[in-house]
């Protein structure tokens, strides 16, 4: 079990990698604000990501106010409805999820379990936090520009979005927006680069590719996947950016609004949707890799087993990478194509289901006679599981055309995605918070805290996205701002509806436990030692805990085995880290 | 910065031949490139996104092109100048091409002259680079100022597809955005070649590291990058 998959077997290669020049900030602004550090960088993102991601929750909790009580509550009308849902979704696919999943854990597990110091270019890591912090004020800044934030939904969908009956079309709100995605596309790619040079370029003594922990191949695939997705973004707000400022017709076809010829013309909207969404689905995965990579990493160490197929899990990994480049016109099924494309884009859909149901497989047997510890770790990687076959069922659902065309737009779509790529990563950064901060702060979260956020958290989710099948089966639209007197729609839409607005605010309330624990154990947690859940991986190993700036001492780790030597039979203890070596070397070592 | 590039020792361990070799190589521990230092990792990976960013440019505007009802402006009559009383057909485009690809020369001598460690000549070479890529901008102005005098604007032009204008403006301006910053980039380190930096190991203003003589031949990269997108522009919306 010892070390079958890198190849090199007992000889350990020479280093080739000079220890890297560090960085030795003189004051407390380039310590801590404008610091190198990947470790800083990684909790300026993260702190940022959660502070815009709590705005977006906030989003949601009026959305809800108002579908569930559409005549009680007056704090929204029809246009904000229309902003907070364009905001709350746009927020939390890129402002949140990647950059908390990329910039935040890229950032700080990275280098650490590569067996790096830092990454590669810290200089241009820390410009990149301060573009994404740059990006994420002028999205805010919508807010309060006249006219409000953009309306336009989280698609962008021309040539709605620059006409004036959508909120912020001729106002400054797309304007904002579209800057915004700019903004962020450059600052991501400054991390984005270090993030893969990192793992490609400046791994440590025996750190093969095929002995990266999990986590590290989901990031980095995500992120090399980022690079490719995120330039048809960039093209298609650039272009968007110069029909609404400049004039021209990329996007806009002749279009007469209140009675009036606009001087566009000849432009093509689904050309938009074919750019975004050669972004857009891709950035699903961009989501999700990074999420079956920790989740993996979570399963193996808190069942106390080696993760079943590793190679396997990796080759998935990069497939899924690689498949879902060729699969993004599923989302435009109802936009007008040859038929021909939608048979093409349903098999490539389809075909995606394989490797992710191998993915699945694996960590059910990781998990088969394990030693389960049911931690707050292992909870949430378990309830990922759960989600995210059910978010992936209905996915199978909404890629083969002729059951997508009746269900697109619908509730049914709002409950699919949500399950994949919301709640389902959400729930792994949960996990995978509970399962770092010790590493990060030194100290535990607490445990009957973490009880309480998991329970309300998982169950309420399920209240909140069960229904919402249900509704868009019965055909219930999605971005309706109200239901009002509609013949097909029953009265147990609006009990339903109720229903899920309650379970929503209580679940977007328990949030509010995860934050306070967040803080209180800061200084009353219980003191964690450097290796709390007794795990292999490198960054349990470092000689300080919180890794000091350089992570590592004077001498950077060896690397002498895979990841997941859990439980491995004859061995002292029910793991085995990364940087020991193998007992004949020891005792050869001893000997010489 | 990352390393002196040592080739690793061969005696303690082997790594298989052919095929098998190639997948040993990419995941062997330590650096997927061997003897790829990290700088020019990051550049190849960077121009990498950059060629989706062109694409993804330049096939919007082949759909535009394709889709339009209108007919299309020809470039051959747009992109033509009188000299000496000839009418000469995209003219001022050739030119402009082949300076650039000659700067592409200077550029590949430059990195050249940097491994010797000639460091007058480094610069000098990169100083004519930057003077073909100015050269190339202030032509690219002139061709701007002429259309922009004959009525082409971004939403319209007397001849024909609004697209036309649209298309052209952005690419070409986003493409000769990346040759200033080029320009800039080259002047920066000629500069640093010049006073020695690379000799006496000055550290960065910005990043306090140590640079090396590498960063010539990253710049070329870069310079070479924007020549090659060059050429497809040339193509795909002069020629075509």
């Amino acid at each position: 079990m010892v070390d079958v998959r890198s190849g090199l077997g007992e000889a350990l290669p020479p280093p080739e990698v000079e220890d890297v020049e560090l960085y030795h900030p003189h004051s407390w602004w380039t310590r801590y604000v404008f610091s190198q550090d990947a470790k800083i960088i990684a909790i300026q993102y993260a702190t940022t990501a959660i502070a815009i991601g709590m705005v977006a929750l906030v989003l949601s909790w009026l959305m809800r106010l108002q579908l569930g009580f559409p005549d009680t509550f007056q704090l929204v009308d029809a246009e904000a409805y229309y902003q907070f849902i364009t905001m709350h979704g746009m927020i939390m696919v890129i402002y949140l999820l990647t950059a908390l999943f990329l910039g935040g854990f890229g950032n700080y597990l990275i280098p650490l379990m590569v067996g790096a110091r830092d990454m590669v270019f810290p200089y241009a890591n820390m410009l990149s936090y301060w573009i994404y912090l740059l990006a994420v004020l002028v999205l805010v800044a919508s807010f309060f520009a006249p006219g409000g934030p953009t309306g336009a939904g989280w698609t962008l969908y021309p040539p709605q979005a620059l006409l004036s009956g959508t909120p912020g079309g001729k106002d400054w709100g797309i304007i904002l927006m579209l800057s915004s995605l700019i903004i962020f596309i450059i600052g991501f790619t400054m991390g984005g680069l270090n993030y893969v040079v990192t793992v490609l370029q400046g791994r440590a003594r025996g750190m093969t590719l095929m002995r990266m922990p999990l986590t590290v191949w989901g990031i980095f695939t995500a992120t090399v996947m980022a690079l490719l997705a995120f330039p048809a973004l960039f093209v298609a707000c650039v272009m968007m950016l110069f029909d609404r400022l400049l004039g021209t017709s990329f996007f806009m076809p002749a279009i007469v609004e209140m009675g009036e010829q606009l001087p566009y013309g000849g432009g093509s909207p689904i050309l938009f949707q074919h750019l975004f969404w050669f972004f857009g689905h891709p950035e699903v995965y961009i989501v999700a890799l990074p999420a079956f990579g920790i989740v993996s990493d979570l399963i193996s160490t808190h069942a106390r087993k080696n993760i079943f197929g590793y190679r396997m899990m990796v080759w998935a990994i990069v497939i899924i990478g690689g498949l879902s480049f060729v699969v993004w016109a599923h989302h435009m099924y109802v936009s007008g194509m040859n038929p021909y494309f939608g048979f093409f884009f349903a098999t490539t859909t389809l075909i995606i289901a394989v490797p992710t149901a191998i993915k699945v497989y694996n960590w059910v047997l990781t998990l088969w006679r394990g030693n389960i510890h049911l931690t707050l770790p292992m909870l949430f990687a378990l309830a990922f599981i759960v989600t995210f076959v059910n978010g992936g069922l209905t996915g199978l659902f909404l890629g083969n055309v002729v059951v997508d065309v009746p269900l697109s737009d619908t509730m049914f779509v709002v409950a699919h995605f949500h399950m994949v790529m919301g709640v389902a990563p959400i729930l792994v950064i949960f996990g995978a918070i509970y399962h770092w901060y010790p590493k990060i702060t030194g100290r535990m979260l607490d445990e009957t805290l973490g009880q309480i956020h998991f329970w309300i958290t998982f169950i309420g989710a399920y209240g909140i996205f069960f229904p919402m099948h249900y509704l868009g089966l019965i055909g219930v639209p999605r971005r309706y701002y109200e239901l009002g007197e509609t013949a097909f729609v029953p009265d147990s839409v609006h009990t339903l509806n109720a229903f899920i607005s309650i379970m929503a605010l209580i679940v977007g309330a328990a949030q509010i436990v995860l934050l306070f624990n967040l803080v209180w154990s800061l200084r009353h947690g219980r003191e964690a030692g450097g290796n709390p859940w007794r795990a292999t991986t490198l960054e349990w190993q470092t000689p300080e805990t919180p890794p000091p700036h350089g992570n590592w001492g004077k001498e950077l780790p060896v690397v002498y085995r895979w990841a997941y030597d859990y439980s491995v039979p004859g061995a002292p203890e029910d793991f085995i880290p990364q940087n020991q070596p193998a007992p004949s070397r020891v005792s050869h070592e001893a000997a010489s | 910065m990352s390393a002196p590039l040592k080739p690793p020792a061969a005696e303690t361990y082997h790594r298989p031949a052919g095929l098998a070799g190639f997948a040993a190589d990419w995941a062997s521990d330590q650096r997927a490139f061997k003897n790829v230092s990290w700088g020019k990792a990051m550049m190849w990976i960077f121009l990498l996104s950059d060629t989706f960013i062109f694409g993804c440019f330049l096939l919007a505007y082949m759909s535009a092109r394709m889709a339009t009802t209108v007919p299309w402006p020809n470039p051959s009559e747009v992109f033509a100048l009188d000299i000496a009383g000839a009418h000469v057909p995209l003219i001022l485009i050739a030119i402009m091409t082949f300076v650039l690809i000659s700067s592409s020369g200077t550029m590949a001598m430059a990195v050249n002259c940097g491994y010797r460690r000639d460091r007058r000549k480094t610069a000098a070479l990169m100083l004519v680079t930057a003077f073909f890529g100015a050269t190339f901008v202030g032509m690219q102005a002139f061709e701007w100022s002429k259309l922009i005098a004959e009525g082409v604007r971004p939403w319209g032009n007397p001849w024909g597809a609004a697209q036309f204008g649209s298309s052209f403006f952005m690419i070409t301006g986003f493409h000769g955005t990346h040759v200033t910053f080029g320009v800039i980039f080259l002047l920066i380190v000629a500069r640093k070649v010049w006073r020695g930096d690379f000799d006496t190991e000055r550290r960065g203003f910005f990043t306090s590291r140590k640079g090396r003589y590498e960063i010539v031949e990253i710049t070329g990269l870069y310079w070479h990058f924007v020549d090659l997108v060059w050429v497809f522009i040339f193509a795909f919306f002069y020629l075509w």
